[in-house]
């Protein structure tokens, strides 16, 4: 065990891993973490915790972490490199270890340009893939970036994420390969929606033998408009929506019920495909819906371990 | 070269504040190719100020801007029409703005912002390529700066913000890693995409930058 945390749990014991993730609010409420931690507590092995999405201010993934660990939860600290430099991001990961916080989702970060305050200078000191090799010497060398001896373990299931769906196609399980031999222990996906082409990139990942290295778990954004499903299709960059399923929210009478439908049976679909360990559901803003469609897909109870 | 834009007349004429009198300093080397500081603009700049009831009291365009050795020799020519301003407006970059705050104590004012250093595509276009890091690693990357060409300057890109070989932060422009890809791909060499790059020195130059030539260090050694 690297951290013996519940998802590293699940995941080694082959289990088909539930992981959702919870907004922090834009305000220090720790009564709006606690409450959604408790919400979908039942529903998912483990919970991340976004950090500053899309470059908009809020709680900082640090204490709402702390928060749900309070709980009993066993949170996934997301850490990006778009707001601190190596000096920050290494001593948040200290601050995360002493909180007891276990996993840890390492990402570039989007440009400060989609954000709230898009004149703010940005960091970029190092990238995802230095993060992930950095996280990694930590725990197993014990070493900073610098070199220097750190006083103490510090324990981190370390988690990338990748894209599936960007380009250059033929390059992304080369970046996935490089993050695994960075010393990425788990991965989320881009939200999937284009199965086919998700299978396409997995099998990929499975020829390469990428599969026994990493744990892959399929990212499901939860469709709730139709305006939703468009805005995700033209701006998002990585989300592909086949048009078929745009025309069958806009032809639904239950736009919300439909949305749900399609997101299960894409987590139906998902769960067929080699190598892939697990889903990783983020309901943005609609974290309600999370024990529904976990329990109408079948995966409820989880596992205790 | 230093790419620089005008100011705006207004914000100019406000940074002025009630300066009667002007002396105006242009470049004769980048900021005349980005028609932001040549004779044309020096000359048109000087007619837009007295219409608004200001005296020009002189103007150079030196050679090159930056040049502070230079600056202050002509800043010597011309003392007397320096002396008579009551400031010193200068249509250069900000190297050039500031090789005249060596040169003289009059309150000196910028009349251009400074944009990047640019190569030039055609006359009047620019793109920035070099971001000056002070540790180059073309080598490595099919002579495509990474550093500059990515948006967020990654070292193990792309990122998953890649659309179509564009930027989702700006689908105007390519994406820096996606070109690398090409090249490298072009010439055979697709492999080192694989390579991890670790974390940089972006220190490589403390700011703020000096330098001086080895052989021409006070004491220095000629073969050095």
């Amino acid at each position: 065990m690297k951290a013996g945390t519940n998802l590293e749990r699940v995941l080694e014991a082959g289990q088909f891993a539930v992981t959702a993730e919870i907004g922090p609010p834009k305000g220090g409420s720790a009564k709006v973490i606690a409450s959604k931690g408790e919400m979908l507590a039942h529903a998912a092995d483990a919970f991340n915790v976004t950090d500053n999405q899309t470059a908009v201010v809020r709680m900082c993934s640090l204490s709402a972490c702390g928060i749900l660990k309070q709980l009993g939860l066993d949170p996934v600290m997301q850490m990006l490199c778009r707001d601190k430099n190596r000096i920050g991001l290494q001593s948040d990961v200290l601050g995360a270890v002493a909180l007891g916080i276990g996993n840890l989702l390492c990402l570039t970060g989007d440009h400060v340009k989609f954000g709230n305050h898009p004149s703010s200078k940005i960091v970029f000191d190092i990238d995802s893939v230095q993060l992930i090799a950095a996280v990694k010497m930590m725990r197993d060398e014990g070493l900073f970036i610098s070199g220097e001896e750190i006083a103490g373990p510090t324990p981190m299931f370390i988690g990338a994420v990748e894209n599936p769906y960007a380009d250059p196609f033929e390059f992304r399980t080369t970046r996935l390969a490089k993050k695994v031999k960075a010393g990425a222990d788990f991965i989320q996906t881009q939200a999937i929606f284009d199965v086919g082409k998700f299978a396409r990139w997995m099998k990929e990942i499975c020829d390469r033998g990428l599969d026994e290295q990493v744990h892959i778990l399929a990212g499901i954004i939860p469709v709730k408009a139709v305006g939703m499903a468009r805005y995700m299709r033209d701006y998002v960059s990585g989300v592909e929506i086949p048009d078929e399923m745009i025309q069958r929210l806009e032809g639904a009478k239950d736009v919300q019920e439909e949305g749900i439908q399609i997101i299960l049976e894409i987590i139906e679909e998902v769960k067929l495909i080699p190598g892939v360990h697990g889903v990783h559901i983020q309901a943005v803003g609609w974290e309600k819906i999370v024990p529904e469609i976990v329990e109408r897909a079948g995966l409820l109870p989880r596992p205790m371990m | 070269m230093i790419i620089t834009k005008q100011k705006p007349f207004e914000v100019v004429l406000e940074e002025l504040g009630d300066a009667k009198s002007v002396f105006l300093v242009g470049c004769g080397d980048c900021a005349t190719l980005c028609e932001t500081g040549g004779e044309d603009q020096v000359k048109e700049m000087g007619q837009k100020l007295e219409s608004e009831g200001k005296k020009v009291a002189g103007s150079v365009v030196l050679e090159v801007g930056c040049h502070e050795l230079d600056a202050k020799k002509q800043f010597r020519v011309q003392k007397d029409e320096i002396a008579e301003a009551d400031v010193i407006l200068v249509m250069s970059c900000g190297a050039g703005t500031q090789a005249a705050r060596a040169v003289t104590d009059k309150p000196v004012f910028p009349a251009n912002d400074t944009l990047f250093l640019g190569n030039i595509l055609r006359y009047g276009n620019f793109e920035e390529k070099c971001s000056l890091c002070g540790d180059c690693i073309l080598d490595e990357t099919g002579a495509i700066c990474p550093v500059t060409r990515c948006h967020k300057g990654i070292l193990n890109g792309p990122c998953g913000g890649t659309d179509k070989g564009k930027c989702e932060v700006d689908p105007d422009k390519e994406c820096g890693w996606t070109l690398i890809y090409q090249q490298l791909e072009k010439e055979g060499r697709v492999e080192a995409m694989k390579e991890y790059r670790p974390a940089k020195n972006w220190n490589a130059v403390l700011k703020p930058g000096n330098f001086v030539i080895p052989s021409r260090r006070k004491g220095g050694d000629e073969g050095e």
